[in-house]
């Protein structure tokens, strides 16, 4: 038999994939279109690089930690990449490799400071970002830099149908989903991100945790700008502001704690698609410009609240029922 | 091969030039349960650093099965077949089982990185059903009860298959029901020739489990001998090198018949039900229930951090609606929490600072409420007099540099400097030596000969049965019966909390 409250917990765990629906649901009643499967297959695109950012920053949130430094990894990654090729006129692969090089170089920036210096990883990365973005403009000059055919035919290939990006945004989601579930080191942050002291005392090598996930966030963070790029086909001075709180709130929607230890690679895809929907959908229904932004962050803002109650309810509803009421009667 | 399975020759060390521990003598036989007792500070968890590697000694000698054996770090003590089990629980809570057993040692596919699950979780299941949990080793242990995780732990430890274990007061996280069932693991592995050092403070314990008893007073043995020659009165002068002739104190409170707090059919569901208790002045109100009854649950609605459906509380005849802690604190009530290190106590923050806490507000009686410094300094410098808290100088220290007792004096200084008239101690006792206990008694007496009401919580039945005017026993949220002092019988309150409750667990 299923009680009321089992019902209501089975609910409040699955707030993502509820919250998924309704957003679908809403979009879906106030503007037909938008229940086209071209649109939908546009959102999924557009979701791409937010999703793989949010997945770097999700394994960073799952030790507790944050990365507010990934929007400028975005913009100099790709600005590198299209200077090397433009002006130094670099094969395409090495462009690409050169800009995933300075993301991972932003990576160890921060990992050393926040590993070696033990300066916290917020102020850490709201360092990395402003100075990041300050190397960036530099670099360009604050002009926009246009990047070659070889680079955006990347973007509009296909495989079997599927657009390249969403191959790759899948590829990248199923090999950090299999890392994370399925070797040592996936399993270990997690641990990291239970409790720091007990997983020193079990003789996990905390700092090899801490230096593995920074990276790996700022790669991520790298490759989505490329493949951002890869789209558009040009870098303003512009590229990836404000993408920080779009990947946060992508893995955040998606059931990460912001507390660590817990998080799924599933939740922040759902999480990114969800961001994406909002976006396309205040778009077609024709909501004005300037108040677009305000809405979505107003529609995240109510989902990581959602979430804090869900946590709240949660706990009470586990830990503090020690009474058998069934018992009593009996 | 040698007659013990460890020895510890001529063991010293010292911290800072002071010794810790001095010309340490025992052997370990091979499966005999030799228990360690001694008041906190009295060395044993030095002496277990160094077996489990933790440590080193400064001079003297280990031998395994006769082999000298130097660990140099913990997992060396695995290695060579010691397991450690720590009093507070190790485990992620995030994680399963498996994980837990296996977070630095997984077995993977040869050649790759990927974990082989199937690899492991047959030896889990082994491991497991030896401490008889019957869950999956896939289950998440944050799903688990306390005591449950306490079993993970052991298993956990089993998992290496060690030859010795050391187990550190495992049973102050436990229901009776499942210290029961500790206990015949146990006795199973001492069965199947393991070795076991036993850590407790409770003696009664110590006394049924041992083989061999050892106690430790200021870093040395000065008792060591068969469980048959000790008596728990033994145990006591050896650990405190004087005799006790009395665990409490004589009562010196007379209960006055006013009630300061009563509660009238107080229910939460899920939680507690129809609730009527009262507490008078200069009475001290013992409350007994199993891990889980209901009784801590009862003190936070009271308290005002909990929530009631309905009910009524009142204090000195009064109701108070919609309590909350400030309300609480208002009406003269004090809490001290079950959980000192979690939630009663700052331990970075100064002694004083603990101290003052949350008396600070009458403090401030300027209008700017700005707090009168000298003022705090004195009346905390009075509470450390009074209790006989024994620390370093308050304004400079962390509350972590106290022993556990002196820590628990300050949690309870700390409510008493709000001057109340109603005080409800949780677990006062937990962890603390027998003297530390003698003397939580005697200011618990003491403040109820002045008048004041107390409430004790306690899982430790024969404490309440010494200090209490009454018991009331608490069972799955209810009340279960409550006996006067001359009525006191330890059969008759353990059937009533237990009542029940046996066909839950069944």
């Amino acid at each position: 038999m299923r009680s009321k409250e089992d019902i209501s917990k089975l609910l409040l765990k699955n707030i993502p994939i509820l919250l998924f629906v309704l957003v679908f649901v809403i979009f879906g009643i106030f503007s037909p279109k938008f229940l086209s499967m071209a649109s939908f297959s546009n959102i999924i695109l557009n979701s791409s690089y937010v999703g793989i950012i949010g997945i770097g920053i999700m394994f960073v949130l799952l030790t507790a930690g944050i990365d507010l430094s990934v929007g400028s990894v975005m913009y100099l990654a790709s600005a590198s990449t299209g200077l090397l090729i433009a002006n130094y006129h670099v094969p395409t692969v090495v462009g690409v490799l050169g800009g995933i090089a300075v993301a991972l170089l932003v990576g160890l920036i921060n990992a050393f400071c926040i590993i070696k210096l033990e300066i916290l990883p917020f102020v850490t990365t709201l360092g990395t970002m402003t100075a990041g973005r300050a190397v960036g403009t530099w670099m360009t000059h604050s002009e926009s830099v246009n990047l070659p055919k070889t680079i955006t035919s990347l973007g509009s290939q296909k495989v079997l149908g599927i657009p390249m990006a969403i191959v790759l945004f899948l590829l990248i989601a199923v090999i950090a989903a299999v890392f994370l579930s399925k070797t040592q080191l996936g399993r270990q942050i997690y641990a990291v991100g239970n409790d720091p002291e007990e997983a020193r005392k079990a003789g996990i090598n905390n700092k090899k945790i801490l230096f593995t996930i920074y990276m790996l966030c700022a790669l991520l963070a790298g490759i989505g700008g490329i493949i951002s790029v890869a789209q558009i086909g040009i870098v303003n001075a512009a590229f990836g502001k404000g993408e920080e709180f779009n990947a946060i709130a992508a893995a955040v929607l998606g059931g990460t704690s912001l507390a660590g230890g817990s998080g799924k690679v599933s939740g922040t895809v759902l999480g990114a698609v969800m961001i994406q929907m909002i976006q396309s959908g205040l778009v077609y229904m024709q909501v004005d410009m300037y108040i677009q932004p305000l809405i979505s962050a107003g529609i995240i803002f109510i989902a990581v609240f959602l979430d804090s109650i869900r946590a709240r309810y949660m706990a009470k509803a586990e830990a503090r029922n020690i009474r058998n009421e069934n018992l009593a009667n009996g | 091969m040698s007659e013990y399975v460890l020895k510890l020759e001529h063991i010293a060390k010292s911290f800072f030039g002071i010794a810790a521990l001095k010309d340490v003598n025992f052997g370990l036989r091979q499966g005999e349960l030799l228990s360690l007792i001694g008041e906190n500070g009295a060395g044993k968890s030095t002496l277990m650093n160094i077996v489990s590697g933790v440590l080193r000694q400064d001079s003297g000698s280990l031998y395994l099965n006769g082999e000298p054996y130097q660990p140099v770090k913990p997992s060396d003590a695995t290695d060579a077949g010691i397991a450690f089990i720590h009093q507070e629980l190790n485990l992620f809570t995030n994680l399963s089982i498996l994980d837990n057993v296996y977070i630095n040692s997984f077995k993977k596919y040869p050649g790759t990185p990927i974990i082989k699950k199937s690899a492991m979780a047959a030896r889990v299941k082994e491991v497991l059903e030896a401490v008889d949990l019957k869950v999956p080793p896939e289950t998440i242990v944050e799903k688990l009860s306390p005591g449950e995780r306490q079993l993970v732990e052991i298993a956990k430890a089993l998992s290496s298959d060690p030859k010795i274990l050391i187990f550190d007061e495992p049973t102050t996280s436990l229901t009776t029901r499942e210290t029961e069932k500790l206990f015949a693991i146990i006795e199973r592995l001492k069965e199947e020739g393991k070795s076991i050092i036993y850590i407790s403070h409770i003696l009664a314990d110590v006394q049924k489990l041992s083989d061999q008893i050892i106690v430790l007073r200021d870093g040395q043995i000065t008792d060591n001998d068969k469980k048959e020659n000790f008596t728990i009165q033994r145990m006591i002068s050896s650990m405190i090198g004087r005799e006790i002739n009395q665990l409490y104190p004589d009562k010196t409170n007379h209960p006055s018949g006013e009630k300061v707090l009563e509660l009238k059919d107080i229910s939460q569901s899920g939680i507690v039900h129809k609730i009527n208790m009262d507490v008078c002045k200069g009475e001290v109100v013992g409350m007994f229930g199993l891990m889980g009854s209901g009784r801590s649950e009862l003190a936070r609605i009271v308290y005002g951090l909990d929530p009631h459906e309905s009910g009524e509380i009142r204090v000195h005849g009064k109701e108070i609606r919609g309590i909350t802690p400030q309300k609480a604190i208002q009406n003269k009530m004090a809490f001290v929490t079950e959980n000192r290190r979690e939630e009663g106590l700052f331990m970075e923050f100064t002694i004083m600072d603990n101290l003052s806490l949350v008396s600070v507000p009458e403090k401030a009686k300027t209008k700017l409420k700005i707090v009168n410094n000298d003022s705090v300094k004195e009346s905390t410098q009075g509470m450390v007099g009074t209790l006989k808290i024994k620390c370093p100088p308050i304004e400079k220290n962390p509350a972590k540099s106290m022993s556990g007792g002196n820590q628990q004096k300050v949690v309870i200084g700390k409510w008493l400097l709000t001057e109340p008239e109603l005080l409800i101690v949780d677990e006062p006792t937990r962890g603390i030596d027998v003297g530390a206990k003698y003397e939580v008694y005697s200011i618990i007496n003491q403040l109820a000969s002045e008048g004041k009401g107390i409430w004790v919580i306690s899982s430790e039945l024969e404490e309440l049965m010494g200090i209490c005017d009454r018991i009331i026993v608490m069972g799955n949220g209810e009340i279960r019966g409550e006996l006067l002092r001359e009525e006191f019988d330890k059969e008759s309150i353990m059937k009533a909390a237990f009542n029940q409750n046996g066909k839950e667990e069944a």
